[in-house]
């Protein structure tokens, strides 16, 4: 799609957001934005506040200051479930796992099948989530244990699953492969491009900087809290997006001498 | 589909495997309540041998029925509190309180205050009501201050055992209180009219069809959907244990234990029965306190395994963030944990004051370590999202065990503490060592 002709709002802005925590500035100003069947790589080094900011989105930890227009009406999302009305579904670097109810249980927390006297319908949850896993990891086969007692591998595996099987029209990925063997990552990317394709907004944090240049459309790097800036994928290379994110300093700024340090 | 493949059911109705452990695997038992089941029965053999016989007699057996029930009634909703990671050290003045209150209401409120006379068919009824929603009004109370304010639940609750035992010596300089309507007395298991005789027969038919229909209708569901279902000579195996140990049980209270020959004298006087030689003979049966601790028991396991509720209880016991980020409403959740305690502990204070016949101030003193040590004896986890209600209620069952069994060997009452203290911390490092093997 192209950007320039597009009048439609983003599906969304945030804009100017500010999340401190005591002290300290942990997001600084900060605007990003992603439109529908984009995905916006969000980068930077340990620290630089890309869970923080993603956490707001998501209704984790509201923002202290900006502002949040989903499909330019601004919105206010002050808990989870206000995220997910507005279909914002979250994969958490932490995973949000309960780790002592099985996978079924997992993916359906807070969003429970119910039979028509309102108890439980766990044998209808298992078979949901029997489906979506199957075609994530079609290895998985401990879904009657607690979750406690799988890989990291599969835990995260649930998490995905939770995160795409609910509609989502707008999901937050933070590290969705950190703990994926090869075979399940490759998965996941075609997960992610199938979604694109289906229109779903995805940010998309990861420090494989390879992953991002393949699945991503545009990069936001942050550094130290700051947004150092948002590029097109196409017209900037791995070493200028390294630059960004280790001396927050953009394309233009950037000289060879600063591009060669970076292997240097 | 791809998935067919994998999810290849298990042959209704195939041979039972061969070796012992796969063929325990198949029964798909719950090990830790197993374990229990099998280290109370070693206790009542013990017991029964110690005392020459006198353990495993049929009024001993309905009498640890009774006295296990109460605190079992409380102990299936510190389950509920010990898995979200929180604790209740109130419940025994909560019940003092309710209780006492109980008491006021038929022997004072009612007759007296209110002039509306004695033994009104409503009396118990009025009573059980303003006894109830004292207890669910107190729990909601240290729930609100707990979930919403955010103080830990065991200060909140200190304070409530204080706060609420004092309230007893406030409401009627600390009297006793009696006598209690007849028909209250009924909720406490005394005869002649506590138990319910043959018609223990129909408790007892009616849970060995709800053991039946439980097994075939999980096969049922699992059949549908096309998972591993539980081998039908399994189901069928664990369907017969059950439904004997049942109508065991029930045989022993029932037609193995007679009202007492002075009582079943007086009722056939008052009946005109003619007396045959060697007396009347009138079955007792389940104690009344019983038929409400399986009632709550009912109620307490399908709100622990098969509501929402229950289910956000043990996701905030297992990872109070992810429960959050899910979109539960912890606070609320934690405060219906509060509710549905303080108002077991007001059905247990109206078994105990009706068993006792009087309201009295020092009713439930120190019940609240009875509970806790039932629900952690019965598998509940200190640190959250684990524990069960069936598991609490042999727990119950096993510390008013070591307590009957110490009475009827005669052990002065600080050895009892001693033993009794020793097991519970016992049993939890079994269960622990467990708990750390099975990860
Ligand atoms: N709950 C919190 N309390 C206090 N400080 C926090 C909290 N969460 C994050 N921070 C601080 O905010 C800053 C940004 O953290 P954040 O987790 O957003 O970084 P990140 O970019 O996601 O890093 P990483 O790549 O390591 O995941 C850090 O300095 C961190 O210490
Ligand atoms: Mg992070």
């Amino acid at each position: 799609m192209s950007m320039e002709t597009n009048q439609q709002p983003p599906l969304v802005l945030m804009r100017d957001m500010r999340v401190s925590f005591g002290g300290v500035h942990a997001v600084n100003d900060v605007t990003v934005d992603l439109r529908a069947g984009e995905v916006v790589g969000l980068v930077g080094g340990n620290g630089a506040g890309k869970s923080t900011l993603m956490r707001a989105l998501s209704g984790a930890h509201p923002a202290d200051g900006g502002q949040i227009f989903i499909n330019g009406q601004p919105v206010i999302i002050p808990n989870p479930r206000a995220a997910k009305d507005y279909g914002i579904e979250t994969i958490y670097q932490t995973l949000a796992l309960a780790d002592n109810v099985d996978a079924a249980a997992n993916m359906f927390l807070g969003r429970e099948l119910t039979t028509r006297v309102g108890s439980l319908d766990d044998a209808a949850m298992e078979s949901a989530t029997r489906k979506v896993i199957g075609r994530l990891n079609p290895n998985f086969k401990n879904f009657k244990t607690p979750v406690v007692s799988l890989s990291g591998g599969q835990r995260q595996s649930v998490a995905i699953a939770r995160a795409v099987h609910f509609n989502a029209k707008i999901l937050i990925m933070d590290e969705p492969t950190a703990a994926l063997g090869p075979a399940e990552t490759a998965q996941v990317r075609d997960l992610i491009k199938q979604l694109k394709s289906e229109g779903i907004g995805i940010f998309l944090i990861s420090h494989d900087i390879h992953d991002v240049f393949d699945l991503a459309d545009r990069i936001s790097v942050m550094l130290h809290g700051k947004l150092v800036g948002t590029v097109n994928k196409q017209e900037v290379t791995t070493d200028e997006v390294l630059a960004m994110i280790i001396m927050g300093k953009l394309p233009t700024e950037v000289t060879q001498r600063d591009l060669a340090s970076l292997h240097g | 589909m791809a998935q067919a493949s994998e999810v290849a059911p298990v042959v209704a109705g195939s041979k039972p495997p061969r070796s012992l452990g796969s063929l325990y695997r198949s029964m798909e038992l719950d090990t830790r309540l197993l374990g229990m089941l099998i280290a109370l029965i070693v206790m009542w053999i013990g017991f029964d041998r110690l005392s020459g016989g006198l353990f495993l007699t049929s009024p001993n057996l309905w009498n640890l029925s009774v006295q296990s029930s109460a605190v079992a009634v409380m102990a299936t909703g510190m389950v509920l509190i010990i898995v979200s990671r929180n604790i209740d050290l109130s419940v025994g003045s909560i019940l003092g309180l309710t209780g006492y209150t109980m008491a006021m209401v038929q022997a004072v409120w009612i007759p007296t205050t209110l002039h509306l006379g004695w033994e009104q068919p409503y009396t118990f009824l009025v009573a059980l009501v303003v006894g109830i929603t004292l207890g669910a009004l107190i729990g909601g109370f240290q729930g609100v201050i707990i979930a919403y304010i955010g103080v830990p639940s065991f200060i909140v609750t200190l304070g409530g055992l204080l706060v609420w035992r004092g309230l007893v010596f406030e409401i009627q300089q600390g009297q006793t209180i009696s006598p209690i309507d007849k028909t209250f007395t009924i909720i406490g298991g005394g005869l002649p009219d506590g138990a319910l005789g043959e018609v223990s027969w129909i408790v007892a038919a009616l849970l060995c069809v709800g053991i039946v229909f439980m097994m075939w209708s999980s096969r049922r569901r699992s059949r549908t959907y096309g998972f591993p279902v539980r081998p039908l000579w399994s189901a069928i195996l664990i369907s017969v244990v059950g439904c004997a140990g049942v109508l065991a049980a029930v045989w022993v209270v029932t037609e193995g234990y007679a009202w007492p020959p002075l009582l079943a004298h007086k009722y056939a006087i008052e009946h005109h029965v003619a007396e045959p030689a060697g007396g009347l003979q009138i079955p007792v049966g389940l104690a009344v306190p019983v038929l409400i601790l399986l009632v709550v028991a009912l109620v307490m396991t399908l709100i622990a395994t098969r509501r929402r509720f229950g289910r956000y209880v043990f996701a905030i016991g297992g990872n109070p963030e992810a429960a959050e980020l899910a979109g539960i409403n912890t606070r609320r959740t934690i405060l219906g944990t509060y509710v549905i305690m303080g108002i077991l502990c007001a059905i247990s204070g109206a078994i105990q004051t009706a068993r006792l016949g009087s309201g009295v101030t020092s009713l439930g003193t120190s019940d609240e370590l009875s509970v806790i040590a039932a629900a952690v004896i019965g598998g509940t986890s200190f640190t959250g999202g684990i524990g069960t209600i069936p598991g609490a209620i042999l727990g119950a069952v096993v510390m008013q065990t070591l307590r009957s069994g110490m009475l009827t060997l005669k052990v002065d009452s600080p050895i009892q503490d001693l033993v009794v203290g020793s097991v519970l911390v016992a049993a939890v490092a079994v269960n622990t060592v467990i708990g750390r093997r099975a990860k």
